[in-house]
């Protein structure tokens, strides 16, 4: 309502204001009601606030890097080293620590790219629709046709492995799915009554999409994007446990896994607590997310 | 439309994915790499020598054409050598091929089919304890990163409780059963070697689990919900009604049209397990295409990357067609509806 004269018994601005506060109350309890989505929420707040905060909690910040401390390698997890330490004496539990940083780094950058692409073409391919739709979800196909794990690994190949081409790598083999997402959402409600109006209005193509249709495909995105926080920190946890990551000495929790692969028959810790880092990371996202789709009440999959 | 004509439709559309995946594949292999003819000629190369290389390797044609010769290659079996191996790439992977196969499809086969039962548990219970925990279980299943979980099965049971094999498909000693489909289960049985047969599945059971636990829970909780909208139809009631055995009414009628639109999703599950084949792979030394692919990854070995990929996205077709096809003999409004 742009008018600025609200009328004295119904105002028609503050009782669509207060709906939608009853909607996010609502919203809200129903979230808060589903405890495994808060347990989800205080587990990555606590994984985010480790992360900004690793370089003052981290007992021996100075282990992220590379290191030798022979008087101390290999031990069992102690008071001293929470998760032990590796076989170069680093302690595991500052290094994963700080391996939680790039690994939220990396989904989010990773994500962000998918969605800008892949939400753009999905509207874009919905809204259109014809030879423009048809191009745009064939190309969708292929690259959905190829598991994300294998695409990105060609990627890294041909690119060489660093955290950046694993970021570029991911995002290119991920971007697909959302564009598929939307463009069923836009599909479905393309012809719903307030597109025309926004269409009979004079507004064009990209003003509709963007402004009318976007708004109403925020949710399953939102659903999606929060569980897929969790399995891009998988697959990106895969890369670099093949040495198609970062490179040593950066602290990432697959790298991390790798070299502890090689002591499984004498130091167990070294694998383990990074393999947990990475699980109890994705777990969150997955808590959150199943909570989210009840919430909003969508279907992404 | 007859079932034949849902085939013949279904595998149609399956060659526009196939032929831009071979463009997709193809471009990845020619433009990202940068100048193969600089890369193998050093910078010290004169301009007659970069031209001639190009010319030699078909480079100084368009790259429609190259395209065209690259596929006309593939298609005959001319993969490239490999640089690490010396073999051509082709033959190197139709002998790693079925190790990979053994394990993703065995995996497969067990997710599935122990995933039936608990998603129909969790799913004729819903919000009670039973669901509750096949949720939790679900969602823990998945969180884990499968290559951990491999190593971590194998601190608990080969190294901690000595219970089973470390790595490789078959203990020292031990050797092949004669080949004939060359999965080591198929072929120990068709030899009678019943003691062969048990040492490949002994070695088999690990990356199985680690493989399959996250696809379990994926395909467990999709019957489950599925389970839960069927309940609400007036088909049930209508069994109940008539006093008919729960049982039969969950595991033969409801069950049938649970599983039938869960299918879809075993052939997207099936992508995630040969990518994750890679990595589990690696974990327990399986002598497969897998594990082939990473180590030409390390090394930069082109050629066996993009055969690999090539290899790996024609299973995830072909995966995706048998799931077509079983699902419109499932359920024939499917086919009938695309006529």
């Amino acid at each position: 309502m742009s008018t600025k004269t609200s009328l004295p018994f119904f105002d028609t601005e503050s009782a669509a204001r207060k709906e939608r506060i009853r909607q996010l109350k609502r919203g809200f309890r129903t979230f808060a009601g589903n405890k495994l989505s808060l347990v989800g929420l205080a587990m990555i707040l606590t994984l985010v606030v480790a992360a900004l905060l690793a370089p003052y909690i981290a007992p021996f910040p100075e282990h992220a890097g590379a290191g030798v401390y022979f008087d101390q390698a290999s031990e069992p997890p102690s008071a001293t080293h929470l998760m032990g330490t590796d076989t170069t004496g680093r302690d595991i539990f500052s290094r994963v620590l700080f391996g939680a940083r790039l690994s939220l780094l990396m989904s989010g950058i990773v994500l962000s790219i998918a969605i800008s692409i892949g939400v753009t073409l999905g509207l874009i391919a919905g809204y259109l629709g014809g030879t423009t739709n048809t191009v745009i979800m064939r190309v969708t196909d292929i690259f959905l046709a190829i598991p994300p794990t294998l695409l990105a690994m060609a990627v890294v190949a041909a690119t060489g492995a660093s955290l950046f081409n694993v970021m570029v790598a991911i995002a290119f083999s991920w971007w697909s799915w959302y564009a598929r997402l939307v463009q069923g959402e836009v599909l479905s409600i393309k012809e719903d009554e307030f597109i025309e109006s926004s269409r009979a209005l004079g507004s064009g193509w990209v003003r509709t999409t963007f402004k009318e249709i976007l708004p109403n495909v925020v949710s399953p995105i939102t659903v999606k994007a929060t569980l897929d926080m969790g399995f891009v920190i998988l697959v990106g946890a895969g890369l670099s446990f093949l040495g198609l990551g970062a490179q040593p000495p950066t602290p990432t929790w697959g790298a991390m896994i790798a070299q502890g692969r090689n002591y499984v028959t004498s130091f167990w810790w070294i694998a383990v607590f990074p393999g947990l880092a990475i699980s109890f990371a994705v777990l969150g996202f997955n808590f959150i997310g199943d909570g989210l789709r009840d919430v909003l009440d969508v279907e992404v999959d | 439309m007859s079932y034949v004509d849902y085939l013949v439709r279904r595998a149609i559309h399956s060659v526009p994915v196939i032929f831009g995946l071979s463009v997709l594949i193809f471009l990845i292999s020619r433009v990202i790499p940068g100048d193969p003819v600089r890369l193998a000629l050093g910078p010290e190369a004169t301009q007659q020598q970069v031209a001639a290389l190009r010319a030699e390797m078909g480079l100084d044609q368009p790259l429609p054409m190259q395209y065209a010769d690259w596929l006309f290659g593939v298609v005959q079996g001319d993969w490239g050598m490999s640089l690490r191996t010396n073999n051509n790439v082709f033959s190197d992977i139709v002998a790693r091929l079925p190790a990979t196969l053994e394990l993703t499809v065995v995996t497969l086969f067990f997710a599935v089919l122990l995933a039936i039962p608990f998603g129909v548990v969790a799913g004729t219970n819903k919000d009670r304890w039973q669901d509750h925990l096949s949720r939790i279980t679900a969602l823990f299943g998945v969180s884990m990163p499968r290559f951990w979980v491999a190593i971590v099965l194998q601190i608990v049971f080969v190294v901690s409780l000595g219970l089973l094999p470390l790595s490789g498909r078959l203990s020292d000693g031990v050797a092949p059963p004669p080949a004939v489909t060359h999965l080591y289960l198929v072929d120990s049985l068709i030899a009678g070697q019943f003691g062969t047969f048990l040492d490949a599945a002994t070695h088999l059971l690990l990356p199985t689990v680690a493989l399959g636990l996250a696809t379990l829970a994926q395909v467990m909780r999709l019957i489950r919900s599925d389970m839960i909208d069927e309940q609400r139809k007036d088909y049930v009631l209508a069994a109940r009604a008539y006093g008919l055995p729960n049982a039969l009414i969950e595991y033969k009628y409801m069950l049938q049209n649970a599983f039938t639109s869960s299918l879809t999703v075993v052939g997207l599950a099936f992508g995630f397990l040969l990518g994750n084949a890679f990595l589990v792979e690696i974990v327990f030394a399986w002598p497969g295409m897998a594990r082939y692919g990473v180590q030409a990854i390390l090394y930069q070995d082109f050629n066996a990357i993009v055969g690999v990929t090539i290899v790996v996205g024609i299973g995830f077709v072909t995966a995706n067609f048998v799931v077509d096809l079983l699902y419109g003999y499932l359920d024939p409004r499917v086919r009938l509806e695309e006529g």
